[in-house]
């Protein structure tokens, strides 16, 4: 039944990719119309979809860094320690 | 009223003891009885608060029962977990692996409850040296070295611990096991915080967590990742909260955990990481010290144990069937196991903390606490793990292992399946569970030890908040993600030190001291015993030469003075003998008379 599922989802990716960005959509223009007074800081209140901003941000940022980190010598071949 | 007590522990402890006796058809009831009458006692005993099991050992009063509200949701947890952890290992026969992990559990039930330092190094100890076991139970090499560092570090650590409370019974005189003076720390304060902070893998002391769970049996690994680190987090709270290092400490803690679960290759170390980062959250609960952060700290705990516990099932389910463990040996599995992706899936949903499952609701708690402290640059810290949580564990993880390139061998996707039914059954447990606590609330929030934190997680705000984070962390994942896909490496770590600074001594006993050492017996050899041949010649020859020719001379010399007096004096006449002796006597006669 999951594999059905999967696969049928899977041959109309263009699809499952639409309603993807429709929630997204949908997700930002709701969080523009929620009370934001119990918000931290001005920039919650001031910049519509800063959450949104913050995630794709926060994403790109650790997967620059975990990039940047693994290539500066961090990651070493796999046999490094022998066990 | 009196209770009668039974330590939770003490039913684990018998219970291990016997289970190599049980045998047949008894055995699986036997291993499901036995947890879940733990988990009665615990329960019973949440009902009655007190003090328990003191004993009187030499000059100090042990602690075996303290049951209060912080004891009762860790004891609640850590039963349940055994419950679900020894249905997940019941197709498993080696008996042994049984018992380390019941006595591991008996370590942890006994640590929560403990009231004093000894009884909690007792456990700490038990902890420690049951878990070493279920490393080694996996039976290669690999885990026989991994075995061996865990044990050596969690050994440092206890010795810390040691240290640190035999301090602080010279400096105070109590050993019982409270909350620390954290406003004004003694060198005792730190000792006991970082012997605690080791077993909850707070950097610098936290390589030995990915490194030896990732090497522990399948089973093994399910309960190592519910039992050490969450004690731990429970004993800080015990004893160091409101300690501010800790606000530091656990922000480096989840930030460094997530980077390096970003670039692993293993799964269950990657995983492994994954805790280092979650138990990060609760040490920073722990480390701002309000009402609503200890909360939080306890929640998280609670939540976490089921959703790491069932992700760590899923990727042992995957080990179990497949006998591989590294993402680039893995790859489109959901044809072959639907099930385990679904249980996947819900671990990674909780652990990002989506709405209406576990992790929503206790993350939130402790983020919420850094914003009402006015921390913002750790409640800031925090959201971006989460984000970073949700990228590694409820996106990339189940990518690569279920859907993403195929890397399987031929050999591996024959044997993928979906695991047995009792493996099927604890994570349909656990899923539950995790489900169960996201939608409703107060059955974890009735549990937590602080009644005057009040925290509700379902507003409007914050749930758009958190889909906004969830919906474009997903949106960047999905557009950035040929920059995380696996590679077969290994990511270097402070265990660097301890590792290459092992085989650096080993290198120098090899070398340099095996030199000397060499060099010294040669030396020896070669001079000291020629030397000493010389030395014995000559004094041989002295003692022939010498000693002996003056004694033999000595003796030579009075026999022949001997012979002349005997030609002289002695002649044969009588007379003239007299007249000498008698002329001689008066000699010596006259000579005494007159001087």
């Amino acid at each position: 039944m999951i594999v059905n599922l999967i696969d049928y989802l899977h041959e109309r990716l263009q699809y499952v990719a639409y309603s993807c960005y429709l929630a997204m959509a949908i997700i930002v223009v709701w969080s523009m119309t929620v009370d934001t007074s119990h918000a931290h800081t001005w920039a919650e209140k001031m910049i519509p979809g800063f959450w949104g901003l913050f995630g794709l941000s926060s994403c790109a940022i650790v997967i620059m860094i975990a990039k940047w980190y693994g290539n500066s010598g961090i990651q070493a071949r796999e046999d490094y320690y022998d066990n | 009223m009196t209770i009668s007590f039974v330590h939770p522990a003490l039913i684990m402890i018998v219970g291990a003891c016997l289970l190599p006796l049980v045998r047949g058809p008894f055995r699986k009831p036997y291993m499901f009885l036995v947890p879940l009458v733990t988990f009665i006692d615990v329960i019973y005993l949440s009902q009655h608060a007190g003090i328990y099991g003191i004993f009187q050992f030499m000059n100090w009063e042990l602690t075996f029962g303290r049951v209060d509200r912080l004891s009762m949701i860790f004891g609640f947890i850590m039963a349940l977990m055994a419950i679900i952890g020894t249905l997940y290992g019941m197709h498993v026969e080696d008996e042994w692996q049984h018992v380390a992990a019941w006595f591991y559990v008996a370590g942890s039930l006994g640590a929560i409850y403990a009231g004093d330092y000894i009884t909690l190094f007792l456990f700490w100890e038990m902890m420690a040296f049951a878990s070493t076991f279920l490393i080694w139970a996996r039976k290669d090499e690999e885990a026989l070295a991994a075995g061996y560092r865990y044990i050596l570090v969690h050994t440092f650590g206890g010795v810390v611990l040691l240290l640190g409370f035999v301090l602080r019974y010279q400096a105070t005189g109590s050993l019982s096991f409270d909350q620390l003076n954290v406003s004004s720390p003694e060198l005792y304060t730190w000792l006991i915080m970082a012997g605690l902070m080791l077993n909850a893998a707070v950097p610098p002391l936290h390589s030995w967590l990915p490194d030896a769970y990732s090497k522990a049996t399948a089973i093994g690994a399910v309960f190592m990742c519910a039992f050490t680190t969450k004690t731990a987090v429970y004993t800080l709270i015990r004893s160091c909260s409101g300690f501010e290092v800790l606000i530091y400490l656990g922000v480096i803690m989840a930030i460094y955990g997530i980077i390096y679960a970003l670039m692993e290759n293993d799964v269950r170390k990657l995983l492994g990481w994954e805790i280092v980062s979650q138990v990060g959250f609760m040490v920073v609960g722990v480390g701002i010290g309000t009402s609503l952060a200890i909360n939080g700290a306890c929640a998280h705990a609670f939540a976490h144990i089921l959703y790491k516990g069932l992700l760590f099932m899923a990727a042992g389910a995957i080990l179990t069937a497949t006998g591989k463990q590294k993402l680039t040996q893995l790859g489109g599995l959901y044809k072959k196991m639907p099930s385990t992706l679904v249980f996947m899936l819900i671990g990674g949903l909780a652990v990002s903390g989506l709405p209406l499952m576990s992790g929503f609701i206790s993350k939130s708690m402790i983020i919420t606490a850094a914003f009402e402290a006015h921390l913002l640059w750790a409640a800031f810290a925090l959201l971006f793990v989460s984000a970073g949580t949700f990228l590694a564990a409820g996106l990339r993880l189940p990518y690569l292992i279920f859907f993403g390139t195929n890397n399987c061998s031929e050999e591996t996707w024959e044997k993928a399946e979906d695991p047995s039914w009792n493996m099927q059954f604890a994570m349909t447990l656990a899923g539950f569970l995790c489900i169960f606590l996201g939608c409703y609330t107060p059955f974890l929030y009735d549990m937590l030890p602080n009644t005057d934190a009040v925290f509700h997680p379902y507003t409007a705000y914050h749930l758009s908040e958190t889909l906004q984070v969830m919906a474009f962390t997903a949106f960047g994942f999905f557009m950035l993600r040929r920059y995380v896909m696996p590679k077969e490496t290994t990511s270097l770590d402070i265990d660097w030190f301890y590792r290459m600074g092992g085989r650096a001594f080993l290198w120098i006993v090899n070398n340099p001291l095996q030199w000397l050492d060499n060099a010294v017996g040669s030396f020896y050899k070669s001079v000291a015993i020629n030397c000493l041949m010389v030395t014995s010649a000559f004094s041989s020859w002295f003692d022939w030469n010498g000693i002996d020719g003056i004694v033999d001379g000595t003796a030579r010399c009075v026999r022949s003075i001997g012979r002349r007096v005997s030609i002289v004096l002695q002649r044969g006449q009588i007379q003239q003998t007299i007249y000498l002796t008698v002329s001689f006597a008066a000699v010596l006669l006259v000579a005494y008379v007159w001087l």
